[in-house]
C-alpha cells in the first residue's frame, strides 16, 4: 500500500498548527447577537410564575425565550439514529425544572453584558420539589416522580416507566446462570461504583445561527452529528429539514459530548425571534454543570468458575443514572454488557439493566459508553478470582477470551434498542497484545504471591509498589443501524472533491478518509479535497460516535473510490484502445499491461470537454453487519503510599488491536489520548455535589484533568490485525482504550496494597480509607 | 480608550474598553488563532507570548499591554512559511483537535527561545499549564524533543 498505512500529515493541518482553520468562535456576523441561557437555581422545582417583561424592555435586548413563548415538543437531545433509543423527555423550555443548570430562559441581546443583565432581570418564582439526588432513592417507594409529564414516551418498542423514575431497563439472559453458579469452584461477587466525569473539550459547546438571504436557518455548529442536529432542530421548532442547513467546520474535540444537541435548538429560536445572527458559547463553568456526563453506574457483578479458572456463569446487575433526563439512557446502559461480556465467553449469562432518573446533571454519551464502566467491574473480579484461585491474572485472561472465529450469543442478544446482530470473530490479536504488553511492563508470575515486596529503591517502608492488567474490547459501528455515505466526483486538473457526512471532530477522520480514496485512485492523499459534514452539500453519514467513521465512513469511501476508478478507467480504454479489465490505476495515471497510459488530467479533459461529456462522479452507501471488536491489553505499575494514601502512576502499556492502522499517527494518537483520559477519570476527576445537587467541582481547579506532569511512563503498541470486513482491514481504536486505566490501576493497587478499590476516582483518601478497612 | 500595542513586532493601535481582557482584544482584531477555553485562567488555550513569556490572555488585561511586545501564532509562521516548531508538531501527529495546539506551540516556542535542549522534565514542566485532552500529551512532547541540539 502507498497512502494507507502511512504516517501521511493531516490534511488539515497546516491550517491547525498556523491558526487559520475556522471553528465556530472564529465565524463572525455583522449585526450578530450574544445568546445567553438562565439556568435553574434548584434541584427540582415548578416555575410557579415568571416575568420577563423588564429584560425584554432592556435596550440592546432582541429575544426573551421561555416556556410559554416556543413550541412544546417533546424530544431528546441524544443525537442517535431516527427513531432515537432514547425517551423524548425533554423541552426546549418546559414549566418544570429537574436539576440546578437545567433551562429556564434564554435570551439573544448585542453583547455579552447586556446579555447577562437582561437574564438578571427575568423574575422567576419557584415552588421547590423534594429532589433524587442519588440513583438508588430514584426506585423507593414515594420517591418525588421526575417526569410527571404527559408527553414523555419512548419513541421505540422498549420498557420505559417515568412513573417510578425508569428511564430504561433491560434483561437478557444466556443458559441458566443458577445452574452455572452451582458448577462453580468459587464465585466471587461484588458492587463497583463508576462515578460521573466529563469530557471537557477543550473547546466548549458553541453554535452560531443566521437567517440565509433565502430566509432559510443555518447552524454552524462544534457538533459531532451534524445531520441528527438538522433532523432535531426540525422536530423541536417544527420547521420543515429542508428549511435548515447545518454545518460543522472545525471542531475542537468531542469525546460524545458533543452527540447532543445542546445549544441548537434554542440559539436557533432566538435567531428565528430576532431574525438576527446568534451566537451562544457554553463557558467553562456551564460545560462542567450543563453539558453532558458520564452516566454514574453501580455495576453489580457476580462470576462464577471452576478451580481451574474456566468462567461458568456471569450476572450483571447495573444500575445507571441518567440525571435529569434520559439521553443515552438505554444505549450506555446496553453497551456495559454488549462491549464487555463477549470478550469471556461463558454458557451462562444474565445481563440486566435499569436507568433511572434522578436530579443531578444528565448523562450522555462518552468515550467507553457504558463499556468504561462495566470493565471496571469485570476486570476487578477477573482479577480477583485469579488471585483467588492461584492463577496469573495473565493467564486467566488467556484461557477465557474470545478468539478469532469465536462468537458470544451476547451480541445477538443485546443490540441497541432491539436485538443485536449475530457475530463471528473476525481478526483477533489479543493474544499478542497481552503476550507484548506483559513484555513491555516485566509482568512476573510472582505478583500473585502475596503482595510486592516493598518499593527497591526506597528506604520508606510505606511505599508499596504493585502490577495491574486488564483487557478490554469495543465495537465498530453500531451494525444494522448505523449508514455512512460518500460522494467522490473528478476535477479539471485530476483532482477530486470527496464529501462526506463523516464528522471530524478532531480526531483525523478527514485525513484517513482522503488516504483511503487515494490508495484507491493510485493518487497521492493531497489530490483528495475533502468537504466534511455540510449537509447541504455531503451525503448522509450518521455522524463521530460509535467508533464508527474508520470502518464504516471509512469503507464507504473505498466503495465510492472503487466506482470513481471503475469510471476512469473506462474513460482511458476509449481514448486509448486498452483493454480495461487489465488496467490499474498508479500516480494519477491508468495503465494498461501494453504500455499504454493515460493521465487522470487527459481522462478529466475528455469527460468534461472533448467527447460525450459527463461529470465522473459518484456516491456510495455504506452500512455494516456486523461491529468487529478492537482489543487491548493494558498493564500499569503504581506505587502506593500506605501511610498517605497517596498513588503514584509510575508505568502504563497500552497494547492494542486496531485491525489496520490507516494513519499509524494518527491512530496512536487516539490510543494515547483515550489512555491519558482514562488516567484522568480513574486518579483525578471527579463531581462533588452539595446537599442541594449543585455541582462544586465545576472548573480545572477543582476539576482536574492530566497535564504534563501527571503523565507516566508510557507505552504504546499496536499489534497487527488484518479485519477482512474493515477498509484496508481496519476496525476502530478511538474508544477502547479510555476503558483500562481504572480497572488495571485498581488491581495494582491491589496488588501492592491488598485492598480493592471499587469506587473511583482512587485519591489519596479513597485509598487511605480502603487500606485501613483491612487493618 | 485608545491603546498602542505591538503585536507580532507591528504597531497597532485599538479602541478598548478599560476593563477588556487581550483575549478579546486580539479576537475581535482578527488574531483569531488564539481561542478561549475557560475565561479563568486554568486551560491555557489563550496561551500568547508577552515579552517571550507564555501568557493567559483571558486573565490579562489589555490596558495593561502597553509598551510590550506581544506574540500571536499568527507572528511565527504561515501555512506557506512554517515555523520548526509547527511542522515538527504536524510530524509527530501532536495536533488532533487543534484547538490547544496554538498556546502549546507558543508555549514551547518560549522554552526553547530560552533553552535549546530541554530535558524531557523540563518539557513538562514548560508545558504544565497547556490542557490538551485529544492527544495525551506524548506526541507534542516529542515534537520538541526533536527540535533540541545537541
Amino acid at each position: 500500500m502507498k497512502i494507507v498505512s502511512k504516517s501521511k500529515i493531516k490534511v488539515d493541518g497546516p491550517g491547525l498548527v498556523t491558526g487559520k482553520q475556522k471553528f465556530v468562535d472564529d465565524f463572525d456576523m455583522p449585526g450578530m447577537l450574544v445568546g445567553k441561557i438562565l439556568a435553574s437555581p434548584h434541584a427540582h422545582a415548578i416555575i410557579k410564575k415568571i416575568d420577563i417583561s423588564k429584560a425584554e424592555k432592556l435596550p440592546g435586548v432582541h429575544a426573551v425565550l421561555y416556556h410559554k413563548n416556543v413550541p412544546r415538543v417533546a424530544h431528546t437531545t441524544a443525537g442517535q439514529g431516527f427513531p432515537e433509543p432514547s425517551p423524548y423527555d425533554t423541552f426546549m423550555f418546559d414549566k418544570k425544572v429537574r436539576y440546578v443548570g437545567d433551562r429556564v430562559a434564554a435570551v439573544a441581546a448585542e453583547s455579552e453584558e447586556i446579555a447577562k443583565k437582561a437574564l438578571s432581570l427575568i423574575e422567576v418564582e419557584y415552588k421547590i420539589l423534594p429532589a433524587i439526588l442519588s440513583a438508588k432513592d430514584s426506585l423507593k417507594k414515594n420517591a418525588p416522580v421526575i417526569h410527571d409529564e404527559p408527553e414523555a414516551i419512548m419513541p421505540i418498542p422498549v420498557p420505559y416507566d417515568p412513573k417510578r423514575n425508569i428511564a430504561a431497563s433491560t434483561d437478557v439472559q444466556v443458559g441458566d446462570i443458577d445452574k452455572g453458579f452451582a458448577k462453580a469452584a468459587l464465585i466471587v461477587e461484588r458492587e463497583f461504583k463508576a462515578h460521573y466525569a466529563t469530557h471537557c473539550p477543550m473547546e466548549p459547546h458553541i453554535t452560531l445561527t443566521y437567517p440565509d438571504e433565502n430566509g432559510r436557518l443555518v447552524i454552524i455548529t462544534s457538533t459531532q452529528v451534524p445531520f441528527h442536529v438538522r433532523r432535531i432542530v426540525a422536530q423541536t421548532l417544527k420547521l420543515p429539514i429542508k428549511k435548515i442547513r447545518v454545518i460543522k467546520p472545525r471542531i475542537g474535540g468531542g469525546f460524545g459530548g458533543k452527540q447532543e444537541i445542546l445549544l441548537e435548538d434554542v440559539c436557533s429560536a432566538l435567531t428565528l425571534k430576532s431574525s438576527r445572527p446568534v451566537k451562544i458559547r457554553y463557558t467553562r463553568e456551564e460545560e462542567f454543570a450543563k453539558s453532558r456526563t458520564r452516566h454514574e453506574q453501580y455495576v453489580n457483578l457476580k462470576i462464577g468458575a471452576t478451580k481451574n479458572g474456566k468462567l461458568t456463569s456471569i450476572y450483571m446487575d447495573v444500575l445507571s443514572n441518567t440525571g435529569a433526563y434520559g439521553s443515552h439512557a438505554l444505549t450506555v446502559a446496553c453497551n456495559c454488557g454488549s462491549k464487555t461480556l463477549p470478550l469471556y465467553p461463558c454458557d451462562n449469562v444474565r445481563f440486566r439493566a435499569t436507568t433511572v432518573y434522578t436530579n443531578l446533571p444528565v448523562g450522555g454519551a462518552y468515550r467507553g459508553y457504558g463499556a468504561t464502566q462495566a470493565a471496571f467491574a469485570l476486570e476487578c473480579l477477573m482479577d480477583e478470582i485469579a488471585y483467588k484461585l492461584k492463577i496469573d491474572p495473565v493467564e486467566l485472561r488467556r484461557k477465557n477470551h474470545i478468539k478469532s472465529g469465536g462468537s458470544s450469543p451476547i451480541f445477538e442478544k443485546l443490540g441497541e434498542g432491539k436485538a443485536g446482530v449475530k457475530q463471528t470473530i473476525g481478526s483477533c490479536g489479543l493474544a499478542e497484545c497481552i503476550t507484548k504488553g506483559a513484555r513491555a511492563i516485566g509482568w512476573k508470575k510472582k505478583q500473585l504471591e502475596g503482595r510486592c515486596p516493598q518499593c527497591p529503591n526506597s528506604k520508606i517502608n510505606t511505599l508499596k509498589r504493585g502490577f495491574g492488567m486488564c483487557t478490554l474490547m469495543q465495537g465498530s459501528s453500531i451494525p444494522e443501524i448505523d449508514m455512512a455515505a460518500a460522494t467522490i466526483k473528478m476535477n479539471e486538473d485530476g483532482s477530486f472533491n470527496l464529501l462526506v457526512g463523516a464528522t471530524d471532530l478532531g480526531t483525523g477522520s478527514d485525513t484517513i478518509l482522503a488516504q483511503i480514496a487515494a490508495e484507491v485512485l493510485g493518487c497521492d492523499e493531497s489530490d483528495m479535497i475533502v468537504l466534511s459534514s455540510d449537509t447541504d452539500i455531503t451525503p448522509f453519514d450518521v455522524g463521530a460516535y460509535a467508533s464508527s467513521t474508520t470502518y464504516l465512513s471509512g469503507a464507504a469511501v473505498k466503495k465510492t473510490a472503487e466506482k470513481i476508478r471503475d469510471q476512469i478507467i473506462k474513460v482511458a480504454a476509449e481514448v486509448c484502445g486498452g483493454n480495461p479489465k487489465k488496467a490499474i490505476v498508479e500516480n494519477k495515471t491508468v495503465k494498461f499491461p501494453d504500455g499504454k497510459n493515460v493521465s487522470f488530467y487527459d481522462i478529466a479533459i475528455h469527460t468534461l470537454y472533448l467527447k460525450d461529456q459527463f461529470q465522473i462522479a459518484a456516491t456510495e452507501s455504506n452500512i455494516s453487519h456486523k461491529s468487529p471488536p478492537p482489543f487491548a491489553a493494558h498493564y500499569v505499575e503504581v506505587e502506593v503510599d500506605t501511610e498517605t494514601g497517596e498513588v503514584k502512576l509510575l508505568k502504563y502499556v497500552a497494547a492494542v488491536d486496531c485491525g489496520t492502522e490507516i494513519n499509524p499517527k494518527l491512530a496512536r494518537g487516539q490510543t494515547e489520548g483515550a489512555v491519558v483520559n482514562g488516567i484522568g477519570y480513574a486518579l483525578m476527576e471527579e463531581y462533588i455535589f452539595n446537599e442541594k445537587g449543585k455541582l462544586l467541582t465545576d472548573n480545572f481547579f477543582t476539576y482536574k484533568i492530566p497535564s504534563t506532569r501527571d503523565l507516566p511512563e508510557m507505552k504504546i503498541i499496536h499489534v497487527k490485525s488484518y479485519e477482512d470486513s474493515g477498509p484496508f482491514g481496519a476496525k476502530s481504536v478511538s474508544e477502547i482504550s479510555i476503558n483500562g486505566a481504572l480497572p488495571a490501576i485498581s488491581n495494582a493497587i491491589f496488588n501492592a496494597t491488598g485492598a480493592r478499590l471499587t469506587e473511583g476516582p482512587f485519591t489519596a483518601e479513597r485509598v487511605l480509607k480502603a487500606i485501613r478497612r483491612l487493618e | 480608550m485608545k491603546i498602542q500595542l505591538t503585536i507580532n513586532s507591528k504597531n497597532k493601535t485599538f479602541d478598548i474598553q478599560p476593563d477588556e481582557k487581550l483575549l478579546e482584544t486580539l479576537r475581535n482584531n482578527n488574531y483569531k488563532s488564539v481561542k478561549f477555553g475557560c475565561g479563568e485562567g486554568t486551560c491555557g488555550t489563550c496561551t500568547v507570548l508577552i515579552n517571550g513569556k507564555p501568557r493567559l490572555s483571558c486573565i490579562t488585561f489589555t490596558a495593561q499591554m502597553t509598551g510590550k511586545e506581544i506574540t500571536t501564532l499568527e507572528g511565527i509562521g504561515t501555512i506557506e512559511n512554517l515555523h520548526k516548531l509547527q511542522k515538527s508538531f504536524l510530524a509527530e501527529g501532536a495536533v488532533q483537535c487543534g484547538y490547544c495546539t496554538p498556546g502549546m506551540i507558543l508555549s514551547a516556542k518560549a522554552l526553547l527561545d530560552k533553552n535549546k535542549s530541554p530535558t524531557e522534565e523540563e518539557i513538562k514542566k514548560a508545558l504544565d499549564g497547556n490542557k490538551c485532552r485529544c492527544t495525551g500529551y506524548g506526541s507534542i512532547i516529542k515534537a520538541i524533543q526533536k527540535l533540541q541540539d545537541h
